[in-house]
């Protein structure tokens, strides 16, 4: 009998195993959802799947009596619309301040505790200030994203682009580089796989932000839906939406990451 | 034309002197070996002459003229390890000295100048062997590859001055035989200086037509950093010198 740490499963064994957990909360949910209904057939806690089935469509495809907009795809765009913004602007900032940091000592210096300060602050406490001084419209929501990922993301290539190997700096200018030319020959094209990178790890808490600013000020977007009807325990439309929204996480990441593979093929083995 | 001269140079680190008063000269297309035991001072002396380092006191003269205070383009280097850009291709990172010189802003070049920089690189790439790896990038070539197009990619801009800084430490001792060869023609074709410090006695020997030998004269045994070190021998050798 070999190891443990040296046994290792197939392909289909893999695929097979990283199924095993989905399968089993959704199983456990369908037990309780059915016994929870056997007592109460009213219980709005667990909804049977029909009923989500039947929420979903009227919100995915029938236009709301009210308003005339399809709410599902409303929400979706509103929402992806906040973040993929704040998302480009951060990465904007984020990789020309983490160059200017990374590559000119005089900009560290004056740059550098500064964004560590601000970076430290925590987003959600300056959400007031930001509905105060934008207004409850879209700014002050993409400007909470902004605040709460470009610092992580400046700090993070600033650190990357000063890891590059002094040897490599060095032979640029005996090649005769200028301070620009170092700069988008050699660092900013290295950069770019770690951006993608931090872009990634950022995803998570953009949401977060997201959800946050939508749930306390607006008139559409994913969070907003949510917090709305928590109000009537509408959780066959808030379990769909949360899945809607963990789907929608996950193929950004994944996005980002075929992204990194095919354009970088040189960073691959990083 | 480039003659070194070095005169009266100290580096010292606060207490610690590493170098105390070298004094040299070197003629044009001179091939200079350095050897000596570890932490003697001699990476210090090359990155000095590279302009990473800062001398004490005393200076460096190329062709009468102070060194610059960072690197240039008039001295090459080659490092042990590192010194090849892992996003650019074989091929990128040859051309890479050309187009930094003639785009300015841009640092690439397109079109017809491209192409006349790509027949400058041609016969380098042959020289080196790596024209069928010209698409490969760095981590995809060995050891002595990568040293290979590390020098061609510094010899390509035609620098006065090149420095190897141990390029040959890593690899094994059947490549460093064809390293040999490669870095002699390429001395010869291209008439440089060549500043090579090394662990290799053989090696130093055989390659070099000047050969310094760098170590300490006096040593303080309750402050060994009191004394620095010096050049002791300074030998000059038959060399290669076919051309």
């Amino acid at each position: 009998m070999r190891r443990l740490i040296n046994q290792r499963p197939g392909r289909g064994g893999s695929a097979l195993l990283s199924l095993l957990p989905f399968i089993l909360v959704v199983c456990a949910y369908l037990f309780y959802s059915h016994a929870r209904l056997l007592q109460n057939p009213g219980d709005k806690l667990l909804p049977s799947p029909t009923t989500i089935a039947a929420t979903v469509h009227r919100y995915a495809f029938e236009e709301d009596e009210r308003s005339g907009d399809v709410l599902w795809w409303t929400d979706t765009w509103a929402s992806l619309e906040r973040l993929l913004t704040a998302l480009a602007i951060s990465a904007i900032i984020g990789l020309s301040l983490g160059l200017a940091i990374g590559v000119i000592p005089y900009l560290r210096a004056a740059i550098a505790p500064f964004v560590a300060a601000v970076s430290l602050i925590p987003p959600l406490a300056i959400l007031p200030i930001l509905f105060i001084v934008a207004g409850l419209g879209e700014l002050a929501k993409v400007m909470l994203i902004i605040i709460g990922v470009a610092p992580v993301i400046v700090r993070d290539l600033a650190m990357r682009a000063g890891e590059l190997p002094n040897e490599q700096i060095i032979k640029a200018q005996t090649l005769g580089a200028s301070t620009w030319q170092l700069v988008v020959r050699v660092v900013l094209p290295q950069l770019w796989p770690r951006l993608l990178d931090a872009l990634r790890l950022c995803l998570g808490s953009a949401w977060l932000f997201l959800i946050a600013a939508e749930a306390i000020a607006s008139t559409e977007g994913l969070g907003y839906r949510i917090f709305l009807v928590r109000r009537y325990l509408a959780m066959d439309l808030i379990l769909p939406y949360v899945a809607w929204i963990t789907l929608l996480a996950f193929s950004m990441d994944w996005l980002l990451k075929t992204l990194r593979t095919k354009a970088f093929p040189w960073a691959a083995s990083n | 034309m480039t003659q070194v001269a070095v005169k009266h140079l100290w580096k010292e680190y606060g207490n610690q002197v590493v170098l105390e008063n070298v004094n040299l000269q070197v003629n044009d297309h001179e091939f200079v070996t350095i050897v000596g035991a570890s932490g003697c001072g001699k990476t210090t002396f090359l990155r000095m002459l590279l302009g990473v380092e800062t001398p004490s006191r005393g200076q460096f003269l190329i062709d009468g003229e102070p060194l610059p205070s960072e690197p240039g383009p008039d001295r090459g280097i080659v490092f042990q390890r590192y010194s090849l850009f892992p996003h650019l291709t074989v091929l990128e990172n040859l051309l890479l000295g050309l187009e930094l010189r003639a785009a300015p802003t841009l640092g690439r070049l397109f079109g017809a100048r491209r192409r006349r920089a790509l027949d400058k690189a041609q016969p380098l790439l042959e020289a080196i062997g790596l024209q069928s790896a010209a698409d490969k990038f760095p981590a995809q070539l060995s050891g002595g590859m990568q040293q290979r197009l590390s020098i061609a990619q510094s010899v390509i801009c035609e620098p006065k001055i090149l420095l190897l800084d141990e390029p040959f430490g890593a690899l094994d001792p059947g490549i460093t035989a064809d390293m040999h060869t490669l870095i002699l023609k390429l001395w010869n074709t291209h008439k440089m200086t060549v500043f090579m410090v090394t662990h290799d006695l053989k090696e130093s020997f055989e390659l070099g037509t000047r050969l310094l030998v760098f170590d300490k004269v006096r040593v303080d045994p309750q402050s060994p950093e009191a004394y620095g070190a010096t050049i002791t021998f300074n030998i000059p050798l038959k060399g290669h010198r076919s051309a």
